[in-house]
């Protein structure tokens, strides 16, 4: 059996604890699930496709911040005690559940839009994969949005008005997209205190991600695009 | 502050880190230098004494320093005391006058 705690309540709840079968190739969410399924239906949790491409199901297991449908117990859980609670650096909804509104406005203020140059009606762009630029944004582009890493990170806790690492790598990605008409509007947005340097390269982001992605390099390669702008390029 | 300035200082820190990395070098190879040959005070300070190098090193190593440590200081009060502003902003700057008079009154004593 696996003895289980698991956060109930918002921001002033406490952890609950559940005894749930042990199984071969048993993952986190399983054991959620279980949980919710067999001996507590009040348990709220999120979680859509169970196969590590939505993001949806990230939730902090023994202190860390995992995806816990691709998160299998062994690997955690080896002496038998899994401790599950929502994700930090968020508010609580309820339970597992944690509200990603100021995660995802983040993205919106790093300038994480694309801004096409192009009418619909133009030829398609011609990128050359093996160009620096389709390189350093094939390094970044696989992020699903679990928020993995802005839990991880100790310069969101200390600093909340900090973009975070997902935000800045999205910013990243666009701003080595050569058909992206808003880059200097973007560096704008991700220079300074709350964007890329605040960055004390600590890289629990690119420990953490379960994408296997690194935020921190998105981010140093930021701190280089953004050297114009501190020395003044555009200011009026 | 403005999200420039925000980026000019951590430009000034990068800088500042770049210089100080071989000023703690050659500090630290005169000191292991100075002890080994048996140095005394008087025999360093006849050394330095009227020395413009040395007063161009230790005017520059103590400028950085002040420099990144208050750029520093003013991060760690934002970071772990939650202290923003232009109190914060104040109290680092005053911080780094300190720590540049202080050193630059050193490098005079060891110099002039």
């Amino acid at each position: 059996m696996l003895r289980v705690a698991v956060w109930r309540g918002g921001a002033q709840g406490k952890l609950q604890e559940f005894e749930v079968p042990r199984r071969p190739s048993q993952t986190v969410l399983d054991v959620v699930t279980y949980i919710q399924r067999r001996l507590d239906s009040t348990l709220s949790y999120r979680f859509a496709c169970r196969v590590g491409m939505c993001g949806s199901c990230a939730m902090t297991v023994n202190g860390k911040p995992r995806w816990t449908c691709r998160t299998h117990v062994d690997r955690v859980g080896g002496d038998g005690r899994l401790v599950i609670e929502p994700l930090a650096n968020l508010p609580v909804v309820k339970d597992l559940v944690a509200d990603l509104r100021e995660f995802f406005d983040k993205w919106s203020r790093a300038g994480g839009r694309f801004h096409p140059t192009q009418a619909r009606d133009a030829d398609f762009a011609r990128v050359r994969p093996d160009s620096r630029q389709r390189r350093e944004a094939d390094a970044g582009i696989e992020c699903i949005g679990c928020a993995v890493c802005y839990a991880a990170c100790d310069v969101v806790k200390w600093n909340p008005a900090y973009l975070g690492p997902a935000a800045l790598n999205r910013a990243w990605t666009l701003a080595n997209d050569p058909r992206d008409g808003a880059q200097r509007e973007r560096l704008a947005a991700v220079a300074g205190d709350a964007g890329c340097h605040a960055c004390h390269t600590m890289m629990s982001c690119t420990e953490l991600c379960p994408k296997h992605l690194s935020p921190t390099r998105s981010i140093a390669g930021l701190k280089r695009a953004t050297l114009g702008f501190a020395l003044g390029e555009g200011e009026s | 502050m403005s999200a420039r300035n925000e980026a000019r200082l951590w430009l000034a820190q990068r800088a500042t880190a770049a210089l100080l990395a071989p000023c703690v070098l050659v500090h630290l190879a005169t000191l292991v230098f100075a002890v080994r040959a048996g140095l005394s005070a008087q025999a360093i300070l006849e050394r330095t004494h009227g020395s413009l190098a040395w007063g161009v090193f230790y005017s520059a190593f103590v400028l950085a320093a002040a420099l990144h440590g208050a750029i520093g200081l003013r991060t760690v009060a934002a970071e772990w005391l939650g202290w923003r502003g232009a109190g914060a902003d104040a109290a680092s700057a005053f911080a780094g006058l300190a720590l540049a008079l202080l050193g630059l009154r050193a490098v005079a004593a060891v110099v002039l």
